[in-house]
């Protein structure tokens, strides 16, 4: 057989985002020889364009606040479709993972008593968000990174993982290339973590960055491991609009945590009109408690325009196909009209969002401490993702971890804004500790040579075919098909017709051909991207397909309403042995009587 | 509204290559990365570039734009002149690997020289420190950088004089000036930043002040600052004295 670099490391992590560098961080504490995977140079990753901020229950704004309120909140977000175990571990676990970022060098804005400081997003009863300004994600990250490297963790960046190994059932290593000399490498692992984030690639209109392919989640499919929650798919409600080159960057919650609001082309705030009946006790009803809200008033209830991500997606929806959009097809958000109630309120502005002062004043030449935003939705999250254990997060398959965004179970139908950097260092952590535990008690696996050869074979074939098809132009056709049928309002028509268009746009995808040579040579990762952007494309569609109902991020108009009975459980993929995506339905899981108790209290 | 440019983009391998000219259409609020990824996507498939986050938030799209290092995903357009060819090279001051795309591990290796930060025992029982915010915003300043390295593209010292195994260059001092100016931190640089980091070798240019993306102060609030503390400890005649005589605070 062919020669290639072999690499042995007993935790291999995939991904070095906020999940994959804290789950490294926390398999090299535990004594194990943990090798780092990173698609990008580090520090790039996705989790730097988080802004908001990262969700704990500190109670350092709001004393009323504690683990219980942020489960309840989570549960409710996510339409009591999340597993509740892991929300449980995730709100109590929050406020350690925060100060322990504090402790590695994390510079996180204070209160006036010089605590961490919190503030409000949707969804959040109380202000809960520790955060940086509206850059957290980097702060994030950079903390983490520069904590982790001083650890002795094999970085091994600007590689791309091709496809997992196995021994019999059970995990065994992983088969890459490094993108700058396109040499492929073999890595023997006894377990490894994926953390390999989203899927945003999968839509024309994204938040996302060129690296959310899926990749966590198709490797996983691929090796036997089942995906959950695949139709569940966050569209941002505020994304840029205009100019078309920027649209779907996305604009932060923060916005409207400090005041902003929305409204449509006659000035009206739309969101007053459509407060969902188990939000409405805790929705502010006229536009001053709203504000008084946003500015720390304890007994002020929040406004419409912190409602659930899912919701305020759908409002704008219908307020642009209802004929009051802006200009460019979205709403106005309008963060500017502060001045009128805050005496310094320009300054205030730049100082509380300065990244999206920067982000409108270059990119669109608009300056928001003076004239509204235009926003509309954007793909940005998968709350679907591998089905794992909820304390240890593996998989099915056996020394198969997944953490963050490509894991499912912590967010239900619908995340919370600042609930995903938490669930990176939260889950980050527990699938690092656990993977190395795995290490530990498992002897080494053996690798497989045809499993190697198959794999670097189908790899090269894009350079041997003498046909012509363009692999950037399967992935523009492929975003624009699944943005128009199994976007944000789905009907079965039409995802029938995406299912069709997948299968003919995965028969050209066997003919993708690269020109060029091996080293760093992006049609090539375009070409080999796309297998994944496939798989979850198909998961995508089936699993919404499986739903006939509206719940969540998930909203069909065949069924525009919830149903009870399809509430009670999570959808299933799996690749069967004949190599077919197979759909299936389980129970959610039960909650713990201290859980249910919770549920009923915070009602 | 759409019109043709022609894009001069600098193609080859470690060191070796050419201007080649690609023309396409623009149309309003492009930004050059999305020019780039429109010649990619149509003509030149395996044209190599590092992009992320298009949003200025990640610093990987760094690349010389009409001679000037910028962001390609913040330079509008609308602000290059439209008539003549614009250009697209990559950054000078790293070792060249493919077309846009440079060897920027360098960096990676000079972080990791940099003392970590050691913080003081927490202030209070949960953990935590207590610190005001005035007392912090100085280093927030500089954890808005996002290692997009402009400002060590432009550094003469790195550039010219090719000074990267004594010179961290600026990004490293602003790294190193946010971890001094840490309110709980306790390590001292001030010696390897006089010795091994070489601090001395800045002259002040405020060229990477110019290029920031993220308009870090770096030159007047990072790295005079901690050549003042080297001044102070290293050069300061009566403090010099002192230390000759108790044998304290040597290097």
């Amino acid at each position: 057989m062919a020669e290639f670099q072999t690499l042995t490391h007993d935790v291999l992590v995939v991904g070095a985002g906020g999940a994959g560098l804290r789950a490294a961080i926390e398999a090299s504490a535990a004594g194990v020889k943990v090798g780092l995977v990173s698609k990008s140079l580090l520090g790039k990753a996705h989790t730097v364009m988080a802004e908001g901020g990262v969700a704990a229950a500190l109670a350092n704004v709001d004393d009323r606040d504690g683990w219980r309120v942020h489960f309840a909140d989570t549960m409710r977000g996510g339409q009591y479709m999340n597993h509740p175990r892991m929300a449980e571990l995730h709100a109590r676990e929050a406020p350690d993972r925060v100060r322990e970022l504090e402790a590695w060098g994390a510079v996180f804005d204070r209160t006036k008593d010089g605590r961490i400081l919190q503030r409000n997003f949707g969804g959040h009863k109380y202000p809960r968000l520790a955060h940086v300004g509206d850059r957290t994600g980097l702060e994030m990250i950079r903390t983490l990174q520069d904590h982790g490297i001083h650890l002795g963790i094999d970085v091994h960046m600007e590689h791309t993982i091709v496809g997992l190994l196995k021994d019999g059932g059970r995990i065994a290593g992983a088969f890459a290339y490094d993108r700058e000399r396109g040499r492929f490498k073999v890595f023997h692992a006894k377990a490894v973590v994926l953390a390999t984030g989203g899927i945003g690639r999968a839509y024309r209109i994204t938040s996302n960055s060129w690296e959310y392919t899926g990749d966590g989640h198709s490797l996983a499919y691929h090796a036997g491991a089942s995906l959950k929650d695949m139709e569940f798919v966050q569209f941002h409600p505020t994304g840029m609009v205009w100019p078309p080159s920027v649209r779907g960057i996305l604009v932060t919650e923060g916005v409207r945590g400090e005041g902003g609001v929305l409204r449509n082309k006659d000035g009206k705030r739309f969101m007053f009109e459509d407060i969902p009946e188990n939000y409405r006790p805790q929705t502010a009803d006229n536009e001053e408690e709203g504000w008084r809200y946003t500015q720390g008033d304890k007994n002020a209830r929040r406004p419409p325009e912190l409602l659930t991500r899912d919701h305020v997606a759908r409002c704008i929806m219908r307020e642009v196909r209802q004929g009051r959009g802006s200009p460019h097809g979205g709403v106005y958000l309008d963060i500017a009209w502060i001045k009128e109630r805050l005496p310094r309120g320009e300054e205030h502005i730049k100082r509380k969002l300065p990244s999206m002062y920067h982000q409108f004043k270059q990119l669109a030449g608009i300056d928001i401490t003076k004239e509204p935003m235009e926003v509309g939705p954007t793909t940005h999250y998968m709350m679907g993702g591998v089905n794992v254990d909820p304390d240890t997060q593996m998989s099915d398959v056996p020394g198969l971890f997944a953490a963050g965004e490509c894991a499912a179970g912590l967010h239900g139908a619908n995340r919370l804004g600042g609930n995903s950097l938490s669930d990176l260092i939260v889950f980050g952590k527990r699938a690092g500790e656990h993977a190395a535990k795995f290490a530990v008690a498992n002897a080494a696996p053996r690798i497989d040579n045809s499993q190697v050869e198959a794999l670097a074979r189908r790899a090269l074939e894009p350079f041997e075919r003498d046909t012509s098809e363009n692999p950037y132009q399967i992935q523009h056709e492929l975003q624009d098909q699944m943005q128009d049928l199994a976007g944000i309002v789905r009907r079965r028509e039409e995802m029938e017709q995406a299912l069709d268009v997948i299968e003919n746009l995965k028969r050209r995808a066997a003919r993708a051909t690269v020109k060029g040579n091996r080293e760093f040579n992006p049609g090539w990762h375009t070409a080999l991207d796309l297998e994944n952007l496939l798989t979850v494309s198909e998961a995508i569609t089936r699993a919404a397909l499986e739903r006939k109902e509206s719940r969540g991020a998930h909203f069909r108009d065949d069924f525009p309403e919830k149903n009870a009975e399809e509430g009670k459980v999570n959808i299933i993929i799996r690749k069967t042995a004949g190599g077919a995506m197979s759909v299936s339905r389980e129970p959610v899981p039960p909650m713990s009587g201290e859980l249910k108790q919770i549920i009923e209290e915070m009602k | 509204m759409s019109t043709q440019v022609t894009f001069r983009i600098w193609r080859g391998e470690k060191g070796a290559g050419q201007l080649r000219d690609y023309t396409t259409e623009i149309s309003s609020g492009m930004v050059v990365l999305d020019a780039v990824h429109r010649i990619q996507a149509t003509q030149a498939n395996d044209l190599a570039c590092r992009w992320n986050c298009k949003a200025g938030k990640c610093g990987s799209c760094s690349a010389e734009v009409n001679g000037k290092p910028r962001l390609m995903c913040m330079t509008r357009m609308s602000d290059l002149p439209a008539d003549k060819p614009i250009t697209i090279e990559p950054l000078r001051a790293f070792p060249h690997l493919r077309d846009l795309v440079t060897d920027v591990s360098w960096n990676y290796d000079v972080k990791k020289k940099i003392r970590k930060y050691q913080p003081r025992k927490p202030d209070n029982p949960d953990g935590t420190w207590s610190m005001e915010q005035d007392d912090i915003d100085r280093v927030q300043e500089f954890r808005k950088c996002i290692e997009c390295y402009l400002c060590q593209d432009v550094c003469h010292v790195l550039r010219e004089h090719g000074l990267h195994p004594d010179f961290i260059g600026p990004r490293f001092l602003v790294y190193s000036a946010a971890l001094e100016m840490h309110p709980a931190d306790t390590a001292d640089r001030l010696p390897d930043l006089k010795n091994d980091l070489g601090i001395g070798y800045c002259n002040i240019t405020k060229c990477c002040t110019k290029v920031c993306p993220e308009s870090i102060a770096i030159t007047d609030n990072a790295i005079i600052p901690l050549k003042e503390r080297v001044v102070d400890r290293y050069y300061d005649p009566i403090k010099r004295i002192f230390r000759a005589i108790t044998g304290s605070g040597g290097d």
